[in-house]
């Protein structure tokens, strides 16, 4: 059964009814990140679709608040108007997971939904200053507020960002929200290896030159060379020293080209969203790790799981890695490799099966686990939020 | 000052004082454990002095695993426990109770590891915020978060109580740049919660604890983000006819698209203060300051610069004062950090913390002014406008009952005030015990009880920190 209600008041009740009835309960934005965590035995939908609207939009103070189901296209459109952006770039999935519909606010914030942006940035999770939602005892809890420094007593924002709906219906987000920079450039530097690549990402990174995006796509990944790309963000004149800058100290790994406009947005766009995964029959897992670690992480893969291939943003911190859909997709290898290194993998992409056979998020010690079920337990006691798409239990 | 209440001490945890401290002793080395009166004292308080509790024991571990094991000991001796760092707390988030164990982390003072391939660093809870940028600023990195008491105030501090500082309106405060913590909780399990990558599968958990003000366990690590410092820094000083108008400026700048890395405020209370003390070349014909640091390339600089000057002068500022060399820049700075130094030298005072939205400014001045007045009492402002983070001084005479109780009333008037106009009762100093019976004003029964529940997966039983944030009145168990 699917509910829509178009008012708090309204979402509190269906809640209630479904607490009631102890069913589980799947929450949908716009539908284009289901399928994300493993496999659900919902019966009943809670749909934002009647919530919609933008609440607040102060462009002065730099904040925006919006109802849960508002297109996230919307807030994108708006923020434009005034010169303004989310900061963190959020991916779109529709093109990994194959999905249709347009993407919400709400799961956004639900998703901890971010981009290539996080490395400077922030995630989602760290401009979400302010939720309201319903709990599972039919009630609207809000955290947070309007304002940057947000936090007054417990931190519940950042609890609910990334809980993918098992703590609760969101009902309305705020986020802060940043300018627009003036110019906007990538710089391509080809044909790096790995480990070349990340050593220059490090560079860059750790330079006074604020690259606001770090990715490497090597060979055969969207083109036959491998490209290595750098983006710099700013006031127009500061970027063009800053291009030659980077160029400079990054001399020895080659000249790099220098795009801008729409080129360089499809290439980020691409990134963000791993769109060179899409409509391939492939697995299709996210890992994140300390970024020096990265080459390594992907030369033991490689070792185990033939025909993987992947792609690196965040400077090296964030893999994004296709395998054969077959067995547990991998999953024994991949974390294997991760365990000396550090760091969790996700399997973004695979077949209901392997969704339900493989941990989708990356299993938690023993204390941990303990802590989250507790968590889950405190907002929703009769456990019908979206049960076990995170973890079993939880 | 007594208006704030604490908890009963536990008359059965007075009695059994002695059994405790013997199972206290069988578990750190001799000098960790602290038990005599005099010794005791320097911990009955914290920054915010006018409270004072002295606490059954005070315990220094040098290891997570002594952590663990006095927690654990507590924890089945059924025995209050309340962490504490360098004990800066404005909020008097530090301040023990007679029946509890103080557990702090000063021992524990090492940075473990700088990774500038990945960079990070991590360090033990006791390393103050100020050596973390000491022990990379030679290569050219730093710690974001700034806190005024950054010489003296601990990471796990920070950690506690989500500081925040002058630059975080670029960088953003502790709970945006700490990666990962090592925590050990109240049964004397030890977890690793986060670590060299940027996020942590499941929830949130490291969100959760950073700004938790002690109640959920003891981070005793830290991995925390090191940046690099901009190729260039200018603050500029900007003196302003009056309050109102230095306050429309900040609002201008913000909703002209323009991020100052500092957007810092004095009135003339505060200007005179610590002029008198810094010398700093603050312009003393001025009503009101703004500080104003801009930072990055050349031409990064020189294009906010350009703007921000158009936009103050359109809001009639007198002064405009640049930087000329790294010593007016140090200068500038330790004028503006050591306010609350500064102002403690003049008067007693209490140092407010409230934020609100930035169009708010002009109006939330005059009427803080206003509010302060009614009591009778003066106020110097000094605080970081570009977020919206208010911190007025309230001055009073600490040996007058009754102009302390009325500094006390002004100070939940004002941070009533700042709720009323859509901001929170704590920008950076957490709640405290000094905020902890306003909690009901920005939140509501649902609102504070779910925060309840959830700290109550931690500690079921009220034990860590268990006299702050949330009011005594309407406590639930679970």
């Amino acid at each position: 059964m699917l509910h829509t209600p178009s008012t708090e008041a309204q979402a509190c009740a269906v809640v209630a009814s479904i607490v009631a009835a102890r069913v589980p309960l799947a929450i949908r934005g716009g539908g284009t990140r289901t399928g994300l965590g493993r496999p659900d035995n919902a019966v009943s939908t809670l749909s934002s679709a009647g919530l919609t609207g933008i609440t607040l939009y102060e462009p002065a103070e730099m904040v925006i608040g919006a109802r849960a189901g508002t297109p996230l296209k919307l807030i994108e459109e708006t923020l434009a108007e005034r010169g303004q952006m989310l900061p963190f770039e959020p991916m779109d999935h529709r093109a990994v997971l194959g999905t249709e519909g347009e993407p919400t606010i709400g799961a956004v914030a639900a998703g901890n939904i971010s981009g290539p942006r996080r490395i400077n940035a922030g995630a989602a999770r760290d401009s979400l200053i302010g939720v309201r939602l319903i709990n599972g005892r039919g009630e609207l809890v809000k955290s947070g507020g309007r304002v940057m420094k947000n936090v007054t007593g417990l931190d519940l924002v950042k609890l609910v960002a990334g809980s993918f709906g098992t703590l609760g219906f969101l009902t309305e987000v705020t986020f802060r929200v940043l300018p627009r920079p003036e110019r906007v450039v990538t710089l391509i530097w080809e044909g790096l290896s790995d480990e070349a690549a990340v050593t220059l990402l490090s560079a860059a990174l750790g330079s006074p030159f604020e690259p606001m995006a770090a990715a490497h796509l090597p060979g055969g990944i969207g083109a036959d060379e491998a490209r290595t790309l750098l983006r710099l963000e700013n006031f127009t004149a500061s970027v063009g020293y800053r291009a030659a800058e980077l160029a400079r100290l990054l001399k020895r790994h080659g000249r790099p080209e220098l795009v801008e406009g729409r080129a360089s947005e499809t290439l980020w766009r691409e990134v963000r969203d791993a769109a060179v995964f899409a409509g391939t029959q492939e697995a299709v897992w996210r890992l994140s790790l300390a970024p020096s670690h990265g080459p390594r992480a992907t030369a033991a893969i490689a070792r185990a799981v033939p025909g993987a291939r992947w792609f690196y943003d965040w400077g090296g911190g964030l893999i994004w890695l296709a395998v054969p859909a077959e067995g547990d997709a991998g999953a024994a290898a991949i974390r294997a490799a991760l365990k000396p290194l550090g760091g969790h993998a996700t399997l973004v992409r695979a077949p209901d099966a392997v969704r339900a056979s493989v941990p989708v998020f990356e299993p938690l010690a023993e204390p941990l686990m303990r802590v989250s079920a507790g968590i889950k337990k405190s907002f929703d006691p009769a456990g019908v939020f979206e049960p076990g798409r995170m973890y079993a239990g939880v | 000052m007594s208006a704030i209440a604490f908890p009963a001490p536990d008359a059965g945890i007075l009695a059994r004082r002695d059994a405790i401290l013997a199972g206290l002793s069988a578990l750190v080395a001799p000098d960790a454990l602290i038990t005599s009166e005099d010794e005791r004292r320097p911990y009955e308080t914290d920054a915010l002095t006018a409270y004072r509790r002295m606490p059954l024991a005070v315990v220094l571990p040098s290891t997570t695993q002594e952590v663990a094991a006095v927690l654990r000991y507590c924890a089945e001796a059924g025995v209050p426990v309340v962490p504490r760092g360098a004990g800066t707390s404005l909020a008097g988030g530090a301040i023990p109770q007679e029946d509890a164990v103080v557990i702090g982390v000063s021992k524990m003072n090492r940075i473990l590891e700088i990774d500038y391939a990945n960079r990070i660093a991590r360090v033990q809870a006791g390393v103050t915020n100020l050596a973390v940028t000491g022990a990379v600023s030679a290569d050219g990195f730093f710690y974001a978060p700034d806190p005024s008491s950054q010489l003296a105030c601990s990471i796990g501090g920070n950690i506690g109580m989500n500081s925040g500082g002058a630059h975080c309106l670029k960088y953003g405060v502790t709970t945006n740049n700490v990666l990962g913590v090592t925590l050990v909780m109240l049964d004397g399990s030890i977890v690793d919660i986060g670590g060299g990558h940027l996020d942590a599968p499941g929830y949130d958990l490291l969100g959760l604890i950073v700004g938790s003000e002690g109640q959920l366990g003891i981070v005793t690590e830290a991995t925390v983000r090191i940046l690099r410092q901009a190729e260039g820094a200018r603050p500029v000083l900007f003196g302003f006819p009056t309050s109102v108008e230095a306050g429309a400026a900040v609002a201008a700048i913000i909703g002209a698209g323009i991020i100052p890395v500092a957007m810092e405020f004095m009135d003339k209370p505060a200007i005179e203060i610590c002029e008198a003390f810094a010398h700093a070349g603050y312009p003393m014909d001025c009503g009101a300051l703004l500080i104003i640091e801009v930072e990055g390339s050349e031409a990064e600089m020189d294009a906010q610069l350009a703007r921000i000057v158009a936009i103050a002068r359109e809001h009639g500022v007198g002064t405009v004062k640049e930087s000329r060399s790294a010593m007016e820049t140090a200068a500038i700075w330790k004028g503006r950090k050591s306010a609350f130094g500064a102002t403690g030298r003049i008067a007693d005072y209490i140092c407010m913390d409230g934020t609100i939205p930035t169009g708010q400014l002009p109006f939330v001045l005059e009427r803080m002014d206003e509010i302060v007045k009614g009591y009778g009492l003066r106020v110097a402002n000094v605080f970081h406008a570009g977020d919206g983070n208010l911190h007025p001084l309230i001055l009073y005479n600490c040996n007058d009952p009754d102009e302390a109780q009325k500094a006390e009333q002004a100070g939940n008037d004002i941070l009533k005030l700042c709720v009323e106009v859509g901001g929170c009762l704590t920008g950076e100093h957490g709640v405290g015990i000094e905020k902890r019976d306003l909690m009901t004003v920005q939140f509501n029964e649902a609102d504070l009880h779910q925060q309840m529940r959830v700290r109550a997966v931690f500690d079921p039983r009220w034990l860590l920190n268990p006299a702050k944030v949330f009011p005594l009145e309407g406590r639930i168990a679970a």
